[in-house]
């Protein structure tokens, strides 16, 4: 029998190790053990404040084996890149330099730093479990909130903003490497680290981690809820290389489908199992669609600007 | 540490397996995988949070560690042949 | 060869730095500490020094990058001033629980609004309780050898601590002075590279840990009071420091405190950095007078000299602090930390605050003597 890439994510073994203290049916970190599967021992995190600060568990145990570097919230970029360029001053190459952080603290209070570390192209990878809010405090509204979900800061799901767009705004830097990615896909996910690890310089993930207390779901639908962003279209997993002034674009196989809206599945499909919707009203799920609408519209643009010769 | 370490006490951790304690105990349902129906896709692995299914190759049948699996289900959820069966045990 | 110049203290900072052969520098630009940064950059990119410059966006991130390079093994330099500090301030804090040894300039710089460049001391007290050590540079040549002694001490297995190393704005920072630019092969012999005794982030040679989870409050608490141990064994660490720079440079700023007549002084005035050196040039009209005037350069905030300083006070009659600082709603900086130290000695000699030179203010020769005169009618 031919080796799959599910032999290459059984030998690849576990630095996730059981006994961390995520919750039960955590997103983040499934995510985690496929992201670590990719990157090897000769990895450093550096994890700002966030749910995965938490879930390594307790001194003077941790539950990841990989280094690990605790930062300040808004740090860990620049934290990553004093950490890249004294490697590379000494003469190490191969190691992966890795800023492992949520939505918080990566696209809201720490995104001038991952900003300023793309733009100076430093050679580490920002990867960002995306859970729609800041959930280790409590589920808090972040930046990344969608409209129209409740939250512990929108507590009847008042539209405060539109969902920041970072992978979108990272690709704008002209950086080698971004893509976006969700747990429900977790061999995509496996391959973009893989490929992000063959490229130096700043490589920019973007994850989709659906979170079970704080989107009041049962913790056995996280996939389903993650496979049904990408159904209805509300998640895009694409792939984007910058090379010689050109961005090369592609969606990633599970979202080639909807790029015709007609194939998407109604987002109410979504929104249903999650009790963070369960009031919202019918003007939010306009604004929800017209985001949808949006994003896919901006796909568009760069797919085109891929096809042109 | 020594007397003359003592200005030095790091705030460094060790990977250890189970570092958050037995989190097997914060389950109310168990999931079992009945060997005769499974078609060792691996499905209930690749999905497990909590690395709490063990398997060393694809020729084998996962194992639940109870140890450490949190009851989450999504093992359950996600096997295309229900071969995975859930028990209350709270 | 040592090489005799004319030049600012900014520019003998960033000599400081190269001397001491940083292998990674992150800045941000602030005045009037640019220059530092400005002349690294442009040895950096010469190729003269063998070190990466990382252009940060933010004084936050200047000090999140030095303390991963560090982290990572290396000798870290930035520099920053008044608000650039401020904004850092979390990552300042941060340092000295991750226990890197980065040194850091400061040109002090007056707090906005209103905006002010001019020299203040405030910048720098105001971190006084995060657990760096403080050097107070009096003049240029102070300023390049105190940062080469900063990472002596900062580095020393019985520290590990970061150190910053203070020199007042424009007073210092921009004004030339004649300085002896060091031989590199003593200062070589002086501060050897740096070798982390206690972690590295590097999975190529070290096994995987993690830094810094969370722990509870009582082991939380073991892990700060080694942070104070640390502090305490830095006196001895600086007082060798300072003593072995004598020994191979032939120059002696003081360890801790840098007494000036202060053996017969009635009066004694305490003062930091660059205000210390104007208080000694006041000495010689004062004496001339007959007044038994010494002056107390503190040389070092933290770790606070309370002993010397007790001892000092305890044989004058009279105490003046004089502070380029205020703490509102309670007295200058300095001045309150010398009351404490006496109080705690039981020194019943009498302390006079004079708050001078806030936002840049020249403080004159006829400033001090004034100072001294008012004490004296008491």
């Amino acid at each position: 029998m031919p080796k799959t890439i599910l032999d290459e994510l059984i030998e690849a073994g576990e630095y996730l190790l059981p006994g961390h203290t995520a919750c039960p049916g955590c997103g983040s970190v499934i995510a985690l053990r496929h992201v670590l599967k990719a990157l090897g021992k000769d990895t450093i995190l550096v994890i700002p404040a966030s749910c995965s600060s938490v879930y390594q568990a307790i001194y003077p145990k941790v539950s990841i084996n990989v280094m690990i570097y605790n930062v300040a919230f808004a740090s860990a970029a620049a934290v990553a890149s004093g950490i890249s360029q004294a490697l590379e001053r000494k003469g190490f190459e191969d190691v992966n330099v890795v800023v492992w952080g949520g939505d918080g603290g990566l696209i809201d209070i720490g995104a001038a730093s991952v900003s300023g570390a793309a733009e100076r192209n430093e050679n580490i990878f920002v990867i960002c479990y995306d859970n729609e809010a800041y959930m280790n405090t409590g589920i808090q509204r972040s930046g990344s909130t969608p409209p129209g979900a409740r939250t512990t800061t929108t507590p009847i799901g008042k539209i405060v903003g539109f969902k920041k767009p970072m992978a979108y705004i990272m690709l704008m830097h002209g950086v080698p490497y971004v893509a976006t990615a969700n747990v429900a896909y977790p061999t995509d996910l496996y391959e973009k680290v893989k490929k992000a690890k063959s490229i130096k310089g700043f490589k920019f993930i973007h994850i989709f981690t659906p979170c079970p207390p704080g989107w009041r779901f049962d913790d056995s639908k996280t996939i389903e809820v993650a496979r049904l962003a990408v159904e209805t279209g509300y998640w895009i997993l694409w792939q984007a290389e910058y090379r010689h002034g050109r961005i090369h674009f592609e969606l990633s196989p599970p979202s080639r489908p909807y790029l015709d809206a007609s194939k998407r599945k109604p987002i109410e499909e979504f929104l249903k199992f999650q009790g963070r919707f369960s009031k919202i009203t019918e003007e939010s799920v306009k604004k929800l669609r017209e985001w949808i609408e949006y994003q896919w519209s901006i796909a568009k643009r760069f797919l085109d600007m891929s096809a042109q010769k | 540490m020594s007397k003359s370490e003592e200005h030095l006490l790091l705030p460094i951790s060790h990977p250890t397996k189970g570092a958050g304690g037995k989190t097997g105990t914060w389950r109310v349902f168990k999931p079992v995988i009945i060997e005769e129906k499974c078609i060792k896709c691996m499905m209930c692995w690749m999905y497990c949070p909590d690395a709490a299914i063990e398997v060393s190759s694809r020729q084998e049948v996962p194992r639940v560690n109870y140890d450490y699996c949190k009851g989450c289900l999504i093992c359950y959820e996600v096997c295309p042949v229900k071969a995975i069966r859930k028990e209350r045990e709270v | 060869m040592a090489i005799y110049d004319v030049i600012t203290g900014n520019d003998a900072a960033a000599w400081g730095a190269r001397l001491s052969k940083v292998e990674v520098i992150a800045a941000y630009p602030i005045t009037p500490q640019t220059t530092i940064v400005e002349k690294l950059a442009e040895w950096v990119e010469k190729g003269e020094l063998n070190a990466k410059f990382i252009a940060v966006e933010s004084e936050h991130s200047a000090m999140a990058a030095v303390i991963g390079a560090s982290a990572a093994g290396v000798r870290a330099f930035t520099a920053t001033s008044s608000q650039g500090l401020l904004y850092m301030i979390e990552m300042v804090s941060w340092a000295v629980g991750a226990r890197t040894p980065v040194v850091m300039a400061i040109v002090n710089r007056a707090l906005g609004p209103p905006w002010n460049i001019w020299s203040e001391h405030t910048d720098a007290l105001m971190t006084r309780d995060t657990g760096w050590i403080q050097f107070w540079a009096a003049n240029n040549q102070e300023v390049m050898d105190s940062i080469i002694q900063a990472y002596r001490v900062a580095e020393d297995k019985k520290v590990l601590l970061p150190a910053m190393v203070m020199l007042g704005g424009f007073v210092l920072s921009h004004t030339a002075m004649p300085v002896k630019i060091h031989d590199q092969n003593k200062v070589d012999q002086y501060l050897s590279p740096y070798e982390p005794p206690h972690y590295v982030l590097n999975p190529k040679i070290s096994e995987a840990f993690a830094y810094g989870n969370i722990l509870f409050p009582w082991d939380y608490a073991k892990v700060r009071l080694s942070i104070e141990k640390a502090m305490r064994n830095a006196v001895d660490v600086i007082k060798r420091a300072a003593k072995e720079f004598h020994e191979i440079f032939g120059i002696w700023h003081g360890d801790l405190i840098k007494e000036v007549n202060t053996d017969d002084a009635e009066i004694v005035i305490f003062a930091l950095g660059a205000v210390a050196e104007q208080a000694e040039a006041t000495l010689e009209v004062l004496r001339r007078n007959g007044i038994k005037v010494g002056v107390a350069k503190i040389r070092v905030f933290r770790p606070f000299p309370k002993e010397e300083i007790a001892k000092i006070a305890d044989k004058a009659s009279h105490v003046i602090v004089i502070d380029r600082d205020i703490s509102f709603g309670w007295d200058g900086i300095l001045a309150g930390e010398v009351k404490a130290t006496l109080h705690e000695y039981k020194v019943d000699t009498p302390v006079t605050t004079k708050i001078m030179g806030i936002g840049g203010d020249d403080i004159l020769p006829e400033h001090i003597e004034k100072a001294v005169k008012e004490v004296i009618k008491k």
